[in-house]
């Protein structure tokens, strides 16, 4: 069987425009959270998110029309990782795009609805099926680099970016592709996005505190991550640098409830992670959790954790403080999280840490960023609708 | 200005009866003095039913899944919602 590496990454997110950025973000324990700015916002009983500030994106303006924000992050952070990958055009049919999103071109959605229903007019833009598609950042990166082969979008909520990084881990594997670009990507921040989340009551109204006593919820982030998974044959053979392995993916279903989570459900996503990168529990230096901020998850996921690796876990952090919860695309944001300790030795801190929380006994490295010889990471997701996925990193 | 005898009698016979849709059950099935806990109202249920009260009464209900001891307002029993729902109408 093939072995998979990273060879580039790219994000745009709350925290930065770029990796470096983000990785300075991390480490720092910087916060991306603000009142949010788009629309309406007053008229939501949750104003914070973490938004994507100040977004004039170098993309050809002639194209702008087609593109929703959530394909606009896409093309962003896929050039970065295409750069740092150092892949020039060609590899035609040996080329493939897997990307996560959860709510697609949900801002076209938005608008259109409000000038027909709203603003009384008879009319949408001509292009408003295909800037909405789930498919358009997939097929938009396509068509910017030639990739020919395996293209699509996966939808699986906050699960979306993790359940397309595990495909095209398997579509390098299986042999039908060298190099895959995915991840995910979500533009959810607008009115409505955010008023169907305040319906479940689970939005903190002030700040995301993963397995803190004291935690309201989760926050809502957009944003971007892509990566660039290869062969490692196809890599080593033109002399690409290795950020990291990517070496095994785990996916379960609760088949329980469709909102509330079953940590055995993520205990067996972990174990098959695991049992596929052919680790142990204790080779294990860093998890990056899906660490919602919600009671429900941080309580479930703890005890899930505990489950597969005991009393002594290894260190377990959820980055969602600083750059949200963006959903879909989440995975991505984290995969890049992950990397930062993978590539520096940087476990990413959990912001905003008030107190230890007896329902979630781990070291969930409170509110500073700390250095760590790091060998293999985990990195959580669990979706509503009982679907859990998590990939296995190995440091190159 | 508080609520009035026969408008908290109202305010009971509504929250009744949203919690009986929710609980697929005939609304006489629902004490006046039940614990929501004893009904065995899921958490879903539980917004739906917060929902359909906002809209009967066009009122914000504090509610915040992840605090569910918030003392703001008080979920835990037919008495406790009625009593939540009849402030927050005096404060409309």
């Amino acid at each position: 069987m093939r072995r998979v590496v990273i060879t580039g990454i790219g994000t745009v997110n709350a925290l930065a425009q770029d990796v470096p950025g983000t990785f300075a973000a991390l480490a720092a324990g910087r916060c991306g959270i603000g009142a949010l700015t788009f629309r309406d916002a007053d008229r939501l009983s949750v104003r914070i998110g973490a938004e994507v500030r100040d977004w004039a994106p170098d993309l050809p303006a002639a194209r702008m029309p087609l593109y929703d924000r959530v394909t606009q992050y896409a093309l962003v952070a896929g050039a970065e990782a295409m750069a740092m990958a150092g892949l020039d055009l060609g590899l035609g049919p040996r080329g493939g795009v897997i990307l996560g999103t959860a709510a697609g071109g949900i801002s076209t959605w938005e608008d259109s609805y409000r000038a027909v229903f709203a603003e009384g007019k008879s009319r949408v833009s001509p292009l408003v099926v295909p800037r909405l598609m789930h498919n358009a950042p997939a097929s938009h990166l396509s068509m910017a680099y030639g990739l020919q082969g395996p293209v699509f979008s996966v939808s699986s909520a906050c699960a979306s970016a993790n359940h397309a990084m595990g495909l095209a881990l398997q579509q390098i594997r299986a042999g039908v592709a060298d190099v895959m670009l995915t991840g995910g990507s979500e533009a959810m921040l607008c009115f409505g996005g955010v008023k169907a989340w305040e319906g479940l009551r689970v939005l903190a109204p002030d700040a995301c505190r993963p397995f803190s006593l004291g935690r309201k919820g989760m926050v809502i982030g957009d944003g971007a991550g892509v990566l660039v998974f290869e062969a490692e044959d196809h890599a080593r053979a033109r002399g690409a640098k290795i950020l990291a392995e990517v070496a095994g993916f785990g996916m379960t279903a609760d088949a329980g409830d469709i909102v509330a989570p079953d940590p055995d459900g993520a205990a067996r996503a972990m174990l098959a992670a695991l049992a596929d990168a052919r680790m142990a529990a204790g080779d294990v230096s860093y998890i990056n959790a899906h660490g919602t901020g919600t009671l429900a998850n941080d309580r479930s996921e703890a005890a899930a954790i505990r489950q597969v690796f005991g009393t002594t876990p290894p260190p377990v952090s959820s980055t969602k403080a600083m750059h949200g919860h963006a959903i879909g695309a989440t995975g991505a944001l984290e995969a890049v999280a992950c990397l930062l300790a993978l590539t520096q030795g940087v476990l990413p801190p959990t912001i905003g840490h008030q107190a230890d929380d007896p329902d979630c006994p781990l070291d969930v490295v409170p509110n500073l960023a700390r250095q760590a010889r790091v060998g293999a990471v985990l990195s959580n997701a669990f979706a509503f609708g009982g679907l859990n996925a998590v990939l296995a990193f190995r440091s190159a | 200005m508080t609520v009035q005898v026969d408008m908290r009698a109202e305010i009971e016979a509504a929250v009744i009866e949203i919690l009986a849709a929710q609980l697929l059950l005939p609304p006489y099935e629902i004490a006046p003095d039940a614990r929501v806990d004893d009904l065995g109202l899921d958490s879903l249920g539980k917004v739906e039913a917060i929902f359909a009260l906002e809209e009967r009464f066009g009122i914000t209900i504090p509610f915040n899944a992840n605090e569910p001891d918030l003392p703001d307002f008080d979920f835990a029993s037919v008495p406790g919602i009625v009593a939540g729902v009849a402030r927050l109408i005096d404060q409309r």
